[in-house]
């Protein structure tokens, strides 16, 4: 029999605000244990929760970004469980009504365009951390981490492989530091999903038992997670069993996936309506505030980038991954303030996504910590746009913006590096190169086309590399093919 | 000065008749003899007392008094105050010292009055008589044999029997009030919301409102310019203009509308209570107001829905109090699961575990519905009750409790009996009303009679005139039990 | 409706309180009593009614995204029943 995978993830995206969703404590990482848990973090008795406006104001951009309804009433409740890194005893989240409905989400997967749905996304708060080093035997549990605020987004079960749930997942994480509600980082925890995964006959219209995956804070692990986890179900199914619903923890050193509960052991959350906190209200002045102040989304760059600038779909793809290489691509742009802006689109993506992408791999760097800014590119750009430079000067000049030896112009200047446009000059280079290579001239007559590259490159040599290419080719063809 | 009404006693210290380090120090020494037969209160500190009536004194003598500076002031243990023990009357906090105060406190504090003690109460404010606190049961000051009410019992004791001027309560289904009568002082629950909930210990967090008690509703209003006001801390505080709550206290009743709903003077009420508040309302009459027979048709609803709510929000609430952050912490376990629930077990009380339960099972999965917004639902119809009746009348007068305190350990072996206590107090709650209770007659054993006032949303400062006027044509308030009249 | 035994037990779990035996027929015995009670509530037809879960219809306040609070880890901890190295410690903690 062949089977189909349904997944859905549930993400949790930590929004970047600077104090906690419902107290004044702060939420930078990293802080020595319990230093950034405060009275209300903590739980004494008696302290109470206020909302943070930013974590809504977060919340109300991804709704925007993302198509859905901003609901104009939505309904904090508390979730109940024990658990030590929950000082309260509940978490305090949305329920019944969260403050974002529906919308979706569209990426591409090899060449195919697909769209997954969104039930809802909600505000919530984090939990503490346990840690399990050993003290006489004991955990310690640090609560810096709680009661930061977290987005959590609800797909539907619209993926159907690995590859899509994590096409899916980068696409989010993508779209969440684009409109800047989260930083994204996954080593920090910051975007972590959960993965609801089933299988099912092919062809079948129902859905089968579920097992949740908790907790996959990369890509990578999602992936094999999910992959793990499709070919046990697949499995099971196939020696007749049947697939208990439960909730997984993925061991990364294994790739595997083992039981943390049955859905008898599930929870009770008995969610109800929080008492301390009154209904939140979203009004439309509000929302348009908030829209007012969004970006322009990743697909609307997009399918500026093809129409206006008519560059492929791979290429502009590649420049909306991120908000900053995008910012960076129209950056250059706009400085170099060319006439022919769509030959000029195209260099600079040639330029981001091969030079200047290589050189940040090599160096372990962001694009936002370049030595190159957009200006210097956009230097090095002009200089190639009016022939100055040719690729392979234009390569020197780069080394040169890159180790911060000034900028393009002056690195031109100082290492003599202009480019060679002088006919005359480019002929008597030409002339001196036949004169010295005759056996190759009489091989190119031969219909040997490889002398004549030789050639080129002889030219090029005698030029220090600067001679004009297009110039040495046009006039050594002329030459040859003149005598 | 064991008689002096608070007004009196700022007039006092601001004439430097007295000071305040004499005042408190009286009181502290009222409480020294006078504490063991009524327990009323866990905690006192007269260093720390003293310290601050030295600072009050300082204040008045640099001339920027205010009027409660140099008062000394008991709190129910339900208030954090930093450095205070604060234990919410169970084990699980026997020795929680707050690292913070509530906005009362803090309130109390800027305006320069002394903490005298930390008053008894029910164990997480849940009970009607004193009998469930972990330091043991308050006796009624008027006889030691019966109880003072609850869940602010301490407080109510304290004041009765003059070993604090003024205290603090909270009043989740009548725990101001009902102490208050059973107590013969006066207690006010304001309108939710009026008084800041932070640092005040949760029991159940959409009807727990923070109040004054003392002998008059003068010193109520006094009291209450103190504790009421806005706090960005607490999302149900509200934001509204300043109140002066003495700004009205005489002005005349004539006209006044008083509301009489028969579902409160029914059937189950003792013939002492009845008389008592058909006397009050007479008395009423002749100062000019009117009477309206309204209807509160839900009324007997509020119990039955009040014992969903309050113990569903109270097993949330609770879950804090896990041994891992501060608090109780059972001596040995075997892990984790076990450390939670013998910690919990023996970290609480019965009938706080009683309703620990109920709350668990009423918000568990399948009973929601049929409970939690059942109640919620008759909840909204309780207050579209009041709002009609208000069309009608300016406040509604009924007693305060069915009967005069009972007897030490007659009710506590059945819950619902204790619960029905509260019967008439329990609706103000609900519908986040604010309701007072002031004292109106002694029955035959010659032990205080509630008259509670019931107002409609914000209407304080008019019912603290309602019973001022009458206070003042009356002297039931200032009748003393027999261990006020003890010599110190 | 008719509480069992076994939902005492049920309920005493998720409330993370220990009950023996003996009390759980006490306790059993009790809430008898008090969702006797409570049922009278289900004789009233609310269907129509939307449920209050605040004493007031007003609508939640927020605040301003500053971080307000300093580290006071000491004086908290100061009234934990165990804390080492900042952090509180509790039975091994097992997923």
């Amino acid at each position: 029999m062949s089977w189909e995978i349904v997944i859905g993830l549930e993400t949790h995206a930590q929004l970047s605000t600077r104090s906690k969703i419902f107290s004044g404590a702060a939420t930078a990482f990293g802080a020595p244990p319990n230093t950034q848990a405060c009275a209300v973090d903590i739980a004494l008795p008696g302290v109470l929760p206020v909302l943070n406006v930013e974590a809504v104001d977060k919340a109300i951009r991804f709704g925007i970004a993302v198509g859905a309804t901003i609901n104009r009433r939505s309904i904090f409740a508390r979730k109940n469980y024990f658990y030590p890194d929950l000082p309260k005893g509940y978490q305090i989240s949305q329920y019944e009504i969260p403050v974002v409905s529906g919308g979706g989400v569209a990426f591409r997967v090899g060449n195919t365009e697909k769209t997954v749905r969104l039930v809802r996304a909600h505000l919530e708060e984090d939990a503490g951390k346990s840690l399990h080093e050993d003290f006489h035997g004991m955990s310690g549990i640090d609560l810096n981490r709680a009661g930061t605020p977290l987005l959590e987004i609800v797909s539907e079960p619209d993926m159907r492989s690995a590859e899509e749930a994590v096409a899916y997942a980068r696409t989010l994480h993508a779209l969440v530091r684009w409109i800047e509600i989260c930083d994204g980082n996954m080593q920090e925890g910051s975007f972590r999903c959960d993965a609801n995964v089933s299988v099912r006959p092919e062809g079948s219209d129902q859905l089968g038992t579920r097992r949740e995956i908790k907790n996959l804070n990369s890509f990578r692990f999602l992936q094999h997670a999910i992959d793990y986890e499709a070919n046990w179900q697949i499995e099971q199914l196939e020696e007749g069993k049947c697939i208990e619903q439960a909730t997984v923890l993925f061991d990364p050193d294994k790739a595997q996936t083992r039981l943390m509960r049955t859905k008898e052991e599930a929870h009770d959350y008995r969610y109800f309506p929080d008492p301390d906190l009154l209904p939140l209200e979203i009004d439309e002045d509000w929302i348009e505030r908030i829209r007012a102040q969004m970006p322009e989304l990743p697909a609307a760059r997009q399918s500026r980038y093809q129409s206006d600038l008519a560059l492929s779909q791979h290429d502009a793809a590649s420049l909306v991954a991120g908000r900053e290489v995008a910012d960076y691509f129209d950056a250059v742009l706009s400085a170099v303030g060319a006439d022919d802006t769509k030959a000029t689109a195209k260099l600079i993506v040639n330029w981001i996504s091969g030079e200047l992408a290589a050189a940040l791999n090599r160096a372990e760097l962001e694009l936002s910590e370049s030595p190159v800014t957009a200006a210097a590119l956009a230097g090095l750009i002009s200089r190639i746009m009016d022939n100055t430079l040719s690729s392979k000067l234009a390569k020197e000049v780069f080394d040169g913006l890159w180790k911060g030896e000034g900028s393009a112009d002056e690195i031109i200047e100082k290492r003599g590096l202009t480019q060679i446009s002088d006919s005359n000059a480019i002929e008597k280079l030409v002339e001196e190169v036949l004169a010295a290579n005759p056996q190759q001239a009489t091989d190119y007559r031969g219909g040997k086309q490889k002398a004549f590259n030789a050639l080129v490159g002889q030219v090029m040599k005698a030029s220090k590399g600067k001679a004009n290419p297009a110039q040495v080719n046009e006039i050594l063809r002329r030459k040859l093919d003149s005598c | 000065m064991i008689d002096s009404s608070l007004k009196q006693l700022s007039a006092d210290l601001a004439a430097r008749k007295i000071s305040s380090v004499e005042l408190t120090r009286a009181y502290l020494d009222r409480i020294e003899s006078n504490n063991a037969a009524i327990n009323a209160f866990i905690t006192i500190d007269p260093d720390a007392s003293l310290r601050q009536a030295q600072a009050a004194d300082k204040r008045i003598a640099r001339g920027d008094a205010q009027p409660l500076t140099g008062i000394p002031v008991a709190h129910k243990d339900i208030w954090c105050a930093k450095g205070w023990r604060t234990t919410c009357g169970s084990r699980m906090l026997e020795n929680f010292r707050s690292p913070y105060d509530a906005h009362v406190i803090e309130r109390f504090n800027a305006a320069g009055a002394v903490i005298l003690g930390k008053t008894n109460m029910d164990e997480f404010a849940m009970g009607s008589s004193n009998e469930n606190s972990w330091f043991g049961p308050v006796k009624n000051p008027w006889d030691t044999e019966y109880v003072p009410g609850g869940s602010s019992g301490g407080s109510a004791a304290a004041v009765a029997a003059a070993l604090a001027p003024a205290a603090t309560g909270t009043d989740t289904g009548g725990s101001i009030r009902q102490p208050a009568a059973l107590c013969g002082v006066s207690g006010l629950k304001p309108t939710y919301g009026v008084v800041s909930r932070y640092g005040m210990i949760a029991f159940a967090s959409s009807l727990d409102q923070g109040g004054p008690l003392a002998r008059s509703s003068e010193d109520l209003a006094l009291l209450l310019d103190t504790m009421a006001g806005f706090d960005a801390r607490d999302s149900t505080s509200l934001e509204r203009p300043p109140e002066a709550y003495t700004r009205r206290l005489d002005e005349p009743l004539a006209g006044l509308r008083i509301g009489l709903p028969k579902e409160y003077f029914g059937e189950g009420i003792s013939a002492d209570v009845r008389k008592s508040v058909e006397d009050a309302i007479d008395e009423y009459r002749k100062l000019g107001a009117t009477t309206v027979d309204i209807r509160l048709p839900a009324s007997d609803l509020s119990v039955p829905a009040y014992y969903v709510i309050a113990p569903a929000e109270a097993s949330s609430n609770l879950a804090r109090y896990d041994g891992v952050r501060y608090g109780y912490r059972a001596e040995s376990y075997d892990n984790l699961l076990d450390m939670y629930c013998k910690t919990r077990a023996q970290g609480f009380g019965s009938e706080v575990k009683r309703r620990i339960l109920v709350g668990t099972y009423v918000l568990s999965h399948g009973y929601y519905d049929a409970y939690y917004l059942q109640a919620q639902r008759i909840r909204r119809l309780i207050a579209r009750d009041f709002a009609q009746a208000f069309e009608q009348c300016d406040v509604i007068v009924s007693p305060t409790s069915p009967s005069t305190a009972f007897r030490i350990g007659e009710r506590t072996a059945d819950p619902v009996k204790m619960y029905l206590s509260d019967i008439f107090t329990i609706a103000a709650n609900l519908a986040g009303l604010p309701g007072m209770s002031i004292p109106c007659g002694l029955d035959a054993a010659g032990l205080p009679v509630g008259l509670q006032i019931i107002g409609n949303y914000f209407t304080e400062t008019r019912m603290l005139n309602v019973a001022n006027v009458y206070q003042k044509q009356t002297d039931w308030h200032l009748r003393r039990s027999p261990i006020a009249s003890n010599s110190s | 409706m008719s509480l069992t035994l076994h939902d005492v037990q049920r309920v005493a779990m998720l409330a993370r309180i220990e009950v023996t035996d003996t009390e759980s027929e006490q306790i059993l015995e009790q809430l008898h009593g008090i969702f006797k009670l409570i049922e009278q509530m289900q004789s009233v037809d609310t269907a129509a009614i939307e449920p209050m879960a605040h004493a007031q219809d007003a609508v939640g306040r927020l605040r301003l995204d500053t971080v307000t609070e300093t580290d006071q880890h000491e004086l908290f901890q100061s009234v934990a029943p165990a804390a080492e190295q900042e952090l509180y410690l509790v039975p091994r903690v097992i997923e």
